[in-house]
């Protein structure tokens, strides 16, 4: 191209050459340039969400229902500022999103101008990496190192500060064929005697545990994760984020581990002596008191990010680079390999494994009378035969979401994992809608959290896209009400919430509402929704007080869970 | 006290980048003790020496982390090889009448170089490792420091013998 082309075109051409579809944005007086070439961009797809931080959150339930980077563009100032919550929620998870944000003229940078804010230094440590671009000749490069960036490696978000005159600038750009960074070679390839000395080590074991991790979802490793377990008949448990990495209906499959995780997970977590952990982190919330988890497990430890080895917990045996792959390789190893029957080799430990299971399942006390939440999940996992993508907010609908949905196949949850932001859910759902138009999106939220995003009600009305809340309504900040009932003895300081008329407030956005007060009618109400090629609202008036369980106090062991 | 590290970072010389490291450490809660940047040989590269202090394993974590910054381009801990490191002081002392001649002689001892001189004082010009600095300032305080300004540490690897 010789052509002269100003940054807003520059912009769009980039977006084009990066394959995107679909950007969540916010117009303002910085960024007018944008979207006035918007205009003359049939193939880019442009939705107008009601608030930024909704605009992030979207362009994350994108991201993860498609596996490609998503896109949201703002305007400066408090537009910008709106992401961060998003930004930081991407960042905590490792979810590939690229925000372009407006920035004042760079001859006022510096000068408190209406609208400026420093995002760049705001968003610094929650980030990936991000630019401010104060030359035009630098926008094509950078625009698409950043997409590089936020796939490569341990994806993540980028965002790129767009000064307005750079975006009204004229240059003949040069688009780079190829992006290469002298000081970002992330390590794919799994170095295969680390990778033989972890298999010398698994079938050594006497009681192995396979623990993964969002690595895995990330990587799309889920298909070569499962064939290693099955190979080698290996139980199975994850942390939230790696749900749907691995059958939920496979006998190896244990449940998600953690605070809220099964009694089997983590008690086979707790014996096991070898621990194969894939593509996950040693968070907190998974690990409870550091030095009791997996105290008597030598460790395989697989992930992309160096940093992520050895931070929390010593790793034996140590491997960089991609869960898919490690996982491959050692899929390879065991094709060598003389076939055992190890579920004859392992057979104790599996015993044991599953008497766990049997002791204390997953439950939850029927009620004739009153709707119990976990009910409700179940329903629209067996309504929805396990098929629907899922996204979540945070808190008690997350968790029984997580608990009671047995994903059967990766990118199917999208929840946010690691921040824990409440108002996730509805706008990711939105995102996933857009990257999914055919399939059925469910945000199963709490009557708190979906308040905190419900001005998005009117952009999927406008938008058209069906998206369906599955509102578990207990008139409650739910989870904190939980921590006060056990540990603050029941002194409910700000979690007795009024809520709105959700079936008014579904049809004033014209959406459809619809509303179950007894167990009864629970299944007529999500057969309706699912029905109705439209967006809903269910509301759900579920048992106040109910708890999920099982629970590990803060700071306590994985093994000394509150059951019921 | 948990043992000092000094680590070299060659990082990409544009705008920001020294913000994303110390803002790492504020960020994770390490420690940094001292930070000298400049430009070396190749205008395109900073070399950064920290120093920093902890145990094996948060050591091993800032030098990850630093690793994981996209402008960082080699990251190298000093401490685990044969390596000089330098510092430098520059200190006003008090000098009159009787204290005079003996502040030139610890300058004299410790190889200072005066860089000003005024009738009631000096300013000495200190280069050496940490200890030395510690050691000349501890006796310097006796004659009364006016004003003192200290760098960050510089260190080189030693270069192999044969």
């Amino acid at each position: 191209m010789t052509k002269k082309m100003t940054g807003a075109q520059i912009f769009m051409e980039c977006l084009k050459r990066e394959g995107v579809k679909h950007i969540f944005g916010y117009p303002g007086g910085v960024v007018l340039d944008i979207y006035d070439e918007l205009t003359r961009q049939p193939d880019i797809h442009h939705i107008l969400v009601r608030h930024e931080q909704a605009a992030a959150h979207a362009a994350d339930g994108y991201a993860r229902a498609s596996g490609k980077v998503g896109v949201a563009l703002v305007t400066s100032g408090p537009g910008a500022t709106n992401t961060v919550t998003g930004i930081a929620s991407a960042y905590m998870d490792s979810i590939p999103i690229v925000v372009f944000t407006g920035q004042v003229p760079t001859a006022l940078i510096g000068n408190d101008a209406f609208q400026e804010v420093d995002i760049v230094g705001i968003t610094r440590p929650c980030t990936k990496h991000n630019y401010l671009v104060k030359d035009i000749n630098r926008l094509a490069y950078t625009i698409h190192e950043a997409f590089h960036i936020a796939r490569s490696g341990r994806p993540g978000p980028v965002l790129v500060d767009l000064p307005k005159d750079v975006i009204q600038a004229s240059t003949v750009p040069k688009f780079p064929e190829e992006i290469k960074i002298k000081s970002y070679n992330p390590t794919y390839h799994a170095n295969p005697r680390q990778v033989k000395r972890a298999l010398e080590m698994i079938l050594s074991a006497k009681k192995p545990v396979l623990y993964t991790g969002g690595g895995i979802i990330l990587s799309n490793a889920a298909e070569e994760l499962t064939e290693f377990a099955r190979a080698l008949q290996i139980p199975v448990t994850s942390t939230l984020m790696g749900l749907g990495g691995f059958p939920g209906d496979d006998p190896r499959w244990m449940g998600m581990l953690g605070m809220h995780g099964t009694y089997c997970a983590n008690m086979a977590v707790a014996n096991a002596d070898v621990l194969i952990a894939v593509g996950a982190r040693f968070d907190d919330r998974v690990t409870g008191k550091l030095s009791e988890f997996a105290p008597h497990a030598k460790i395989v430890h697989i992930d992309i990010d160096p940093s992520s080895i050895s931070k929390n917990v010593v790793v034996d045996v140590p491997i960089v680079g991609d869960c898919r792959d490690a996982l491959t390789q050692l899929n390879e190893l065991l094709k060598d390999k003389p076939h055992r029957d190890m579920t004859t080799v392992w057979g104790q430990w599996l015993d044991t494994v599953e008497d766990w299971e049997k002791k204390h399942p997953l439950t939850y006390t029927w009620s004739d009378t009153t709707i119990k939440p976990q009910y409700v999940v179940e329903k629209l996992w067996e309504l929805t035969k396990g098929e629907a993508y899922i996204t979540t907010e945070v808190g008690q609908n997350q968790m029984w979401a997580a608990q009671f949905y047995k994903f059967k196949y990766p990118r199917r949850l999208m929840t946010s994992g690691g921040l824990g932001a409440m108002g996730y859910g509805f706008p990711a759902a939105m995102g996933v809608q857009m990257a999914k138009p055919d399939a059925i999106v469910i945000d199963i939220a709490g009557d708190g959290s979906i308040q905190m995003n419900i001005q998005e009600m009117i952009t999927v009305v406008e938008n058209n896209l069906p998206v369906k809340v599955a509102i578990l309504n207990n008139s409650f900040l739910g989870m904190v009400r939980q921590w006060q009932q056990l540990f603050y003895e029941r002194r409910y300081s700000a979690t007795p919430m009024v809520a709105p008329d959700f079936v008014k407030l579904a049809e004033a956005y014209g959406a459809v509402g619809l509303m179950a007060t007894r167990p009864e009618e629970v299944e007529p109400v999500i057969k309706e929704a699912l029905n109705t090629p439209r967006p809903v609202i269910m509301d759900f008036r579920v048992e106040p007080e109910e708890c999920v369980m099982p629970m590990v106090p803060a700071g306590k062991a994985t093994t000394e869970m509150l059951l019921a | 006290m948990e043992p000092r590290h000094t680590i070299s970072v060659w990082v990409e010389n544009i705008p920001g980048v020294l913000s994303r490291v110390t803002g790492l450490f504020s960020g994770r809660g390490f420690n940094i003790e001292s930070l000298c940047v400049a430009e070396t040989m190749d205008p395109e590269v900073s070399r950064i020496t920290l120093v920093t202090s902890g145990d094996e394993q948060i050591i091993e974590q800032i030098i990850k982390q630093l690793r994981k910054l996209i402008n960082t381009i080699r990251v190298v801990d000093l401490s685990e090889l044969d390596h000089v490191e330098r510092e430098m002081a520059l200190v006003t002392i008090k000098a009159e009448d009787k204290s005079r001649a003996e502040v030139l002689r610890i300058a004299d001892i410790f190889r200072c170089r005066v860089v000003d001189v005024s009738p009631s004082t000096y300013t000495l010009e200190i280069t050496g490792n940490h200890e030395k600095l510690e050691a000349v300032l501890g006796l310097l305080k006796l004659h009364g420091i006016l004003d003192v300004v200290r760098s960050g540490a510089l260190a080189i690897q030693r270069s192999k013998k044969e």
